[in-house]
């Protein structure tokens, strides 16, 4: 995980804040937890995604940052600068809307932006056996690791299968459109 | 047979909560295991901006929707508005509902499954977060819970996702696999021995989030400490299970040889302060929530090492919960200054522990 602050070195500093019952954490790497005046004592400290994201945009000048708080959520009519404010977003379609603000953030949070978990059913079914096959790698990987050899030779058997369903399955789609 | 449900909020509070049971792999250590998924209605805006009309219908279609489901057909559903404050807050005590929800404000609800290890949160920070909680050590087992619950509410809504993304949150902290999976664990030696910074240094050095219980901000009471993962993006459940559960394990380990050693250099002051806590608890005649649950870790030390004649585990996770401010008062019958819980709550400890001891036939 990077730090939240500058995006550089790894977290290795993490707060927890608790705030009108809602819980953040925040993670940044030692440097930045001294230049901000954190220590291990100072959790209290009111520090939450909304400063977070005004770290971020240190480097924007005041007229790009002013426009990027007038971008809006079509759907629930949320304003960027709310969201940096109260670190909640308005909608699902608000995950659209400021995606170009958004993945930046993703990436400072998580350490990563892609989604490899669990889909909805409703999904497309390609996008469910795209992510299965996905989930298969990592299995494989994981077998790999711990030399299980035999069970690594099955995942791949697996994951073959997978994608030629998913070919044809494609091929299928398109000879019908 | 498959467990009934309990039907109101009576019976709910008359049954104790499964994970109190002190059961379950490595109950002596590991109190219990937690795993939360977040969700939203894909086409209602996230809790804190929707219209009062719009929380009434996802509580509507997710309560309809959960008891159409296997998992929590003939489930209790509460509605938050509905119930008394004091119970809201038991229902926060029992680490069923959280803070937020037990505010009883907006059309919130919770549905308890027939299983009560199984509930599910509507119109928290997010509409959904169902949650799997079971006794002891059992991050597999509370998964398959969890998971299971959730295919099965899958196909009667639709949730808001995105494939780059995954499960949209309201907090983008939660996004991707809305995943939470938590343990409660009691680390007395390494506190004692003080070992305990490095070893939580070394936890969140991998990606893992660690907090106190009870605590406000980082105030640890009774050594017990909250572990979870941290990130919900760029890792499928399994891996962030995996990791928590790896790491869960060393520090069972580490824990299990700071005890050892600790036994072995400075047994009789540890069974004295074992004893000690013990005996306040069991003739005080008035306590603080607090000290009760100091006191109780103390004890609940001993139990681990095997120190004979002490009450069973499941007393201790009883008292944990049970000498809170509104399970106590809710036995009591009636409101409590402060200074008078002190003394209910004092005669309710002692009262337990020597049913204890006439249920075991020891006396210590
Ligand atoms: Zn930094
Ligand atoms: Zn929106």
């Amino acid at each position: 995980m990077l730090c939240q602050i500058c995006g550089k070195n790894p977290a290795t500093v993490h707060f927890t804040e608790i705030h009108d019952n809602h819980m953040s954490e925040i993670h940044v790497c030692e440097r930045c937890a001294e230049e901000k005046g954190m220590h291990a004592s100072a959790q209290q400290h009111k520090f939450e995604i909304a400063d977070l994201l005004a770290g971020m945009v240190d480097s924007m000048t005041q007229t790009d940052e002013e426009r990027v708080g007038h971008v809006q959520c079509p759907r629930c009519g949320m304003l960027y600068s709310s969201f940096k404010e109260t670190g909640r977003l308005g909608c699902a379609e608000c995950y659209a809307a400021f995606q170009f603000q958004l993945r930046p953030l993703l990436r400072r949070i998580h350490g990563d932006t892609r989604h490899r978990g669990k889909t909805p059913t409703r999904g497309s079914a390609g996008a469910a056996r795209t992510r299965q096959i996905q989930r298969l790698h990592d299995d494989l990987r994981r077998a790999v690791e711990r030399e299980d050899f035999e069970k690594a030779a099955t995942i791949r058997d697996e994951i073959r299968t997978l994608e030629a369903e998913l070919q044809a399955e494609r091929a299928g789609a398109e000879g019908r459109s | 047979m498959s467990p009934l449900a309990p039907r109101d909020m009576d019976e709910l509070f008359a049954s104790p909560s499964p994970w109190l049971l002190g059961e379950g792999p490595h109950a002596e250590m590991v109190l219990s295991t937690r795993i939360r998924l977040a969700r939203n209605l894909d086409d209602v805006p996230f809790t804190h901006r929707a219209r009062e009309e719009q929380l009434m219908g996802v509580l509507a279609s997710v309560s309809a929707a959960a008891q159409g489901s296997k998992s929590f057909a003939d489930g209790l559903l509460l509605r938050m508005n509905e119930v008394a404050p004091l119970d809201r807050q038991v229902l926060v005590e029992r680490h069923l509902v959280s803070h937020e929800l037990g505010d009883g404000a907006r059309p919130r609800g919770i549905l308890i499954a027939p299983d009560a290890r199984l509930s599910l949160m509507i119109n928290e920070e997010d509409h959904l977060r169902l949650q799997a909680l079971t006794p002891g050590f059992q991050l597999a087992e509370a998964w398959a819970l969890a998971d299971g619950a959730d295919d099965e509410l899958d196909p009667a809504l639709e949730f808001a996702f995105n494939d780059e993304i995954g499960y949209l949150t309201s907090c983008p902290t939660n996004a991707g696999t809305g995943l939470r999976a938590s343990v409660l664990i009691h680390l007395p030696a390494l506190v004692l021995l003080e070992e305990i910074q490095r070893v939580l240094k070394s936890i969140m050095q991998v990606g893992l989030n660690v907090r106190g219980l009870y605590g406000e901000h980082s105030e640890v009471m009774g050594n017990l400490f909250q572990i979870s993962n941290q990130t919900t993006l760029g890792r499928s459940e399994r891996d962030s299970i995996e990791s928590l559960e790896r790491v869960t394990r060393q520090i069972i380990e580490t824990e299990e040889r700071a005890r050892e050693r600790m036994m072995r250099d400075a047994r009789v002051q540890i069974e004295d302060k074992v004893w000690r806590a013990y005996g306040t608890l069991r003739y005080c005649r008035s306590i603080h929530a607090r000290e009760v649950i100091n006191l109780c870790s103390a004890v609940r030390l001993g139990v681990a090492m095997d120190v004979p004649a002490l009450c069973p585990l499941r007393v201790l996770n009883e008292l944990l919960v049970l000498t809170q401010p509104a399970h106590l008062q809710r036995m009591h019958g009636s409101e409590l200054a402060p200074a008078d819980r002190n003394i209910v709550r004092a005669g309710f400890v002692r009262e337990r522990l020597a049913a204890a001891e006439r249920e075991s036939g020891v006396n210590p």
